[in-house]
């Protein structure tokens, strides 16, 4: 057997799903290049924090998912402790409080939760007979729901979103019943009025802003509308690189981070971004058919969950910066720059990769 | 809760979940269908108006403002031009601390208050990265320590401007006028797009009138700007037309010549070349500096300007409205002689007054005991006031307004300058007009005299008596010889406004009343005889007392006791030389006293110096044009 295995296997990785995240790292650099006004400084800070992130990614994959499966409750009691200490002693950044410092290292509880909450619900449904009764589906639920409202309170809108959808995608894999699927989205809308009341200004500007845009062209509505002109004006086949004029005169902000998008749009056009929306396919539908493969119902729907919220994930960003959905604050994963979410995310194709790897010989 | 004895179907529960991820594959295919319609809505559909909006974003149009055009004098003299000066700009973004800098700064160039406001102003008003002027007209001293010090000033730099210059000054001010900040009020009456990147406008003199051809045609730049508006670089230039340069008709030498001559006295010269209409001169004293209104004049300085009692502001030549006394006698002689008068062939006996019949009021002669036997001729000779009297009596008030307008006279010339007071010729219908009383025949008299209501302005003596001198061919004054195009640089003449004629029934009219004008110079008797001694040439003349405070009917006018801003005005006009008229002249000399001494020396000077200089040169000098092709070049070098 030894033999037969490469040096893939070995490592544990996934070599189609490796090509199709190292392909997106690689237009990410290329487009921060651009973003970041030409400064090798920003593209080599980048490239560290993905060397880090795929190390992260490595490490994951070598763990076996028997033991994360051991682990969850632990990892998931942990992470909502983190959660209330955050609420606690966190530091404040740009009116949220998402950060608690661990000797040198700063740190974001949420995004723990990212993987600890779906690990959570999966262990609740591996042992149980599926698909769930309806008092298994509130219990998973209320797993959901308590570090989704801590996330909430900080408040990081996006994450909270992100967290929930994870959960609610084990729910949904474990084969919850259609009445309550629809049961619940009943609810949901029910609730909106009550969850307008709940919001922080800034989140029904946002929403405002997203529903009229041109209401407050130079304030709140600045950013989608200098998007929107970014993209539109990328035609079918761009601007070229470094030549997006929304992009390098600085009238598109944040254009490093959560609106990475419009400049790959603007230098790339119709064209770039549907390769680059195939890619992403790419790794997506690889994920779920790892998913599919794995051993077990704790490997199928923590697999499943990670890979549907990843797309969440690239169809939130893509929505919000071209103008369908609300600004969120969500980056676009892998392209966008910045640290913290890219490590939790290729964190989460570890864990995909261990369950792919990781294979118990049924017969022998 | 759980059932202990249900069996864990790994098969169906596999399937079940494969099941759910087909239905995730349907919802992932549709929500990228999703977002690709929306990109294809943005970036296909779409596509024009956001290009069009990018372009907007990116694409701003930047005026560049056109070099003005130069003023010289008849000879190529440069009266007005545009020097690069110095100011000192700031950058507020570059600068940590306004105040810090503004105190540091302080220390070693001086800032006044009067800077540090306007600085402020435009702190509030412009962007921060716009330089902005803390200082103007550095000299080389302050250029000097401030660049030794430059690397103590980040944000902080020396800027080297065009601005306009006056190099003569004092000499040129009242003809020239300034160019300042363009104010609201202007603004209002402006092309805004042709001005959008010029600061300064022409406020008086020639600055003001031929605004239109000094400023030229804005020019554009279309600059590529990033969100904050900072140009980033020039996609297309469209170069701006600088304004015409332009010659004038005045000689500065001779303005030079006859502000001197006119000295510490307060007073006006204004020198036409009789036959062009050209304005030679067009003097006024005191006289101001016109530098010190193109950046702004402090308030001191101004205050000082406003409040002098002398009034350096007020262009007596064409504003400042004199009683032009017996300057007027040549004229109401010759309505006399053209109304065909039986007395204007006759001699009066003047015993030194006249009354009215049946009035006790007595018209005094200006000499006491009187002229005995005066005939036309000598009367202007020797300016006798009572045969004048007795002609204006003859020819009535209507006749002598009538004659008078044909002059010029209670009209404004039409100089090509703007503001030109009308100077007032009465008439029973003006009395009865503007004051609503009747004419009484006193003041027929003391019109004849040049005194009572009439006033008449520098300009318009000066004009009259070049229509005198061209025996009733009258041209409109003006200052603008020629200006050059600016682009071919060629250069275009300006034609004279065509001249009217005074209808005249005999020569021999003329000829007596100008010979009697060279008697008042070159006869023996003549008020201005003093002033003919060593002329090379014929002079035509007449002096003229303007009062300026009425004396009783009993008292004597005594010039010693009388505060100097009451004496009596002098005033001269003259033409030179009789046969050939190049040049004519009139002087006032305010509070000078009687014309012959103050007035008519001034006129000799100016006339001397002009016909010199005229024999010097010759008619017709072609260095003119050498002189301005070359200024033109410079001009077009200094864009």
């Amino acid at each position: 057997m030894q033999e037969t295995r490469t040096l893939s296997q070995r490592l544990h990785l996934d070599l189609p799903l490796l090509i199709g995240l190292a392909t997106l790292s690689c237009i990410g650099l290329m487009v921060l290049y651009s973003a970041g006004e030409e400064s090798t400084s920003t593209v080599i800070r980048q490239a560290v924090r993905l060397l880090v992130a795929f190390s992260v990614m490595l490490a994951v994959a070598q763990i076996n998912p028997r033991h994360l499966f051991h682990w969850s409750p632990w990892l998931y009691l942990a992470g909502l402790g983190l959660l209330v200490a955050v609420l606690y002693v966190g530091d404040v950044a740009q009116g949220a409080q998402r950060w608690l410092r661990l000797g040198p290292v700063n740190f974001q509880p949420s995004e723990l939760a990212k993987l600890t909450v779906p690990m959570m619900v999966a262990y609740f449904f591996a042992e149980r007979t599926l698909p769930p009764r309806t008092l298994q589906v509130f219990v998973a639920a209320l797993i959901t729901i308590v570090p989704t409202f801590l996330i909430v309170r900080q408040p990081d809108l996006g994450t909270a979103l992100l967290i929930a959808c994870s959960g609610g995608f084990v729910l949904f894999l474990a084969g919850m019943r259609w009445r309550l699927i629809l049961g619940l989205v009943l609810l949901l809308a029910a609730s909106a009025p009550a969850m307008w009341q709940v919001m922080h200004d800034y989140q029904r500007r946002r929403v405002l802003t997203f529903l009229d845009p041109e209401q407050d062209p130079l304030g709140s509505g600045y950013h989608i509308i200098q998007s929107k002109i970014a993209i539109g004006s990328g035609g079918v086949y761009g601007k070229g690189w470094l030549n997006g004029t929304q992009s390098q005169l600085d009238f598109l902000p944040e254009r490093s981070t959560d609106f990475v998008f419009a400049v790959l749009s603007e230098e790339f056009g119709l064209l770039g971004v549907a390769l680059l929306l195939a890619v992403y396919l790419f790794v997506v539908f690889r994920g779920l058919y790892i998913a599919t493969q794995a051993q077990d119902s704790f490997g199928r729907l923590l697999g499943g969950s990670l890979i549907l919220t990843f797309f969440i994930y690239v169809f939130v960003n893509v929505g919000m910066v071209s103008g369908m959905l609300p600004v969120v604050g969500l980056p676009l994963p892998l392209i966008s720059y910045g640290g913290t979410s890219l490590v939790t995310v290729m964190a989460a194709f570890g864990v995909l990769m261990s369950i792919h790897t990781h294979r118990r010989l049924l017969s022998n | 809760m759980r059932p202990i004895l249900t069996i864990k179907d790994i098969a169906q529960e596999a399937q079940l979940i494969r099941a759910r991820v087909v239905i995730c594959c349907v919802l992932i295919a549709c929500m990228s269908v999703i977002i690709l319609a929306r990109l294809f809505q943005l970036q296909v559909i779409d596509y024009q108006h956001f290009a069009t909006l990018s372009e907007d974003n990116r694409v701003k149009i930047v005026p560049v403002a056109p070099t003005r055009g130069l003023v010289f004098d008849r000879n190529g003299t440069v009266i007005a031009q545009n020097v690069p000066t110095y100011s000192l700009e700031v950058v507020p973004e570059a600068v940590e601390d306004i105040d810090a800098l503004i105190a540091d700064l302080g220390r070693i160039i001086p800032i006044s208050e009067d800077d540090e406001t306007r600085f402020r102003e435009l702190l509030k008003k412009k962007r921060r990265f716009d330089s902005l002027p803390l200082r103007y007209r550095l000299n080389e001293e302050e250029v000097a320590r401030f660049s030794v010090n430059r690397h103590l000033f980040p944000g902080v730099d020396v800027q080297a401007r065009l601005s306009r210059d006056y190099p003569l000054a004092e000499i040129s001010s009242h003809f020239i006028g300034y160019v300042g900040r363009i104010n609201e009020e202007e603004l209002q009456n402006i092309d805004t797009s042709n001005y959008r990147a010029t600061a300064h406008i022409g406020k008086t003199g020639v600055e003001q009138a031929f605004e239109d051809l000094l400023h030229g045609t804005v020019g554009y730049q279309h600059v590529e700007t990033n969100a904050q508006g900072r140009t980033l670089r020039i996609l297309q230039r469209k170069d701006p037309i600088p304004g015409s340069s332009l010659y004038l008709t005045i000689d500065v030498g001779l303005q030079a010549v006859a502000e001197q001559a006119l000295g510490e006295e307060n007073g006006a010269v204004v020198a036409i070349e009789p036959a062009t209409g050209d304005v030679l001169a067009l003097v006024s004293v005191p006289t101001y500096d016109p530098n010190l209104f193109v950046d702004g004049i402090d308030e001191a300085a101004y205050g000082k300007l406003i409040g002098s009692p002398d009034r350096p502001l007020f262009n007596r030549a064409i504003n400042g409205q004199y009683p032009p006394g017996s300057t007027v006698k040549p004229f109401f002689a010759l309505a006399g002689l053209e109304y065909n008068l039986e007395q204007a062939h006759e001699s009066v006996y003047c015993n030194g007054y006249f009354r009215l019949p049946g009035k006790e009021r007595r018209y005094r002669d200006w000499k006491k005991g009187g002229h005995g036997k005066v005939d036309l001729n000598r009367a202007i000779v020797e300016s006798c006031d009572v045969y004048f009297y007795v002609l204006s009596q003859n020819l009535g008030i209507e006749r002598m307004h009538n004659f008078m307008i044909q002059f010029g006279f209670g009209s404004p010339t039409g100089i090509d300058l703007r503001g030109e007071s009308d100077g007032l010729m009465p008439s029973p219908k003006w009395k009865r007009r503007s004051r609503n009383q009747p004419w009484y025949p006193g003041e027929t008299l003391i019109t004849g005299i040049g005194q009572g209501f009439m006033l008449a302005t520098p300009l318009q003596l000066a004009s009259a008596t070049a229509t005198l001198a061209m025996r009733g061919l009258r041209l409109k004054p003006e200052v603008l010889l020629r200006r050059v195009d600016p682009t071919t640089l060629e250069p275009i003449e300006h034609d004279p406004d065509p001249a009217a004629i005074i209808e005249h029934g005999s020569a021999k009219n003329w000829d007596d009343i100008l010979e009697a004008m060279r008697q008042v110079v070159h006869g023996p008797r003549g008020t201005a005889r003093r002033i003919s001694i060593g002329a090379a040439y014929q002079m035509a003349g007449k002096t003229g007392t303007a009062q300026v405070f009425s004396v009783g009917q009993n008292e004597e006018y005594e010039e010693e006791e009388v505060d100097k801003r009451l004496r009596d005005h002098g005033l001269f006009i003259a033409f030179a030389p009789v046969d050939k008229p190049q040049i004519a002249v009139a002087v006032v000399a305010e509070n000078g006293g009687s014309g012959s001494r103050s007035a008519a020396p001034i006129a000799r000077k100016v006339i001397d110096y002009y016909l010199d200089s005229v024999k010097e040169r010759g008619p017709d000098d072609g260095s003119m044009l050498t002189a301005e092709r070359s200024e033109a070049a410079s001009q077009s070098q200094v864009r």
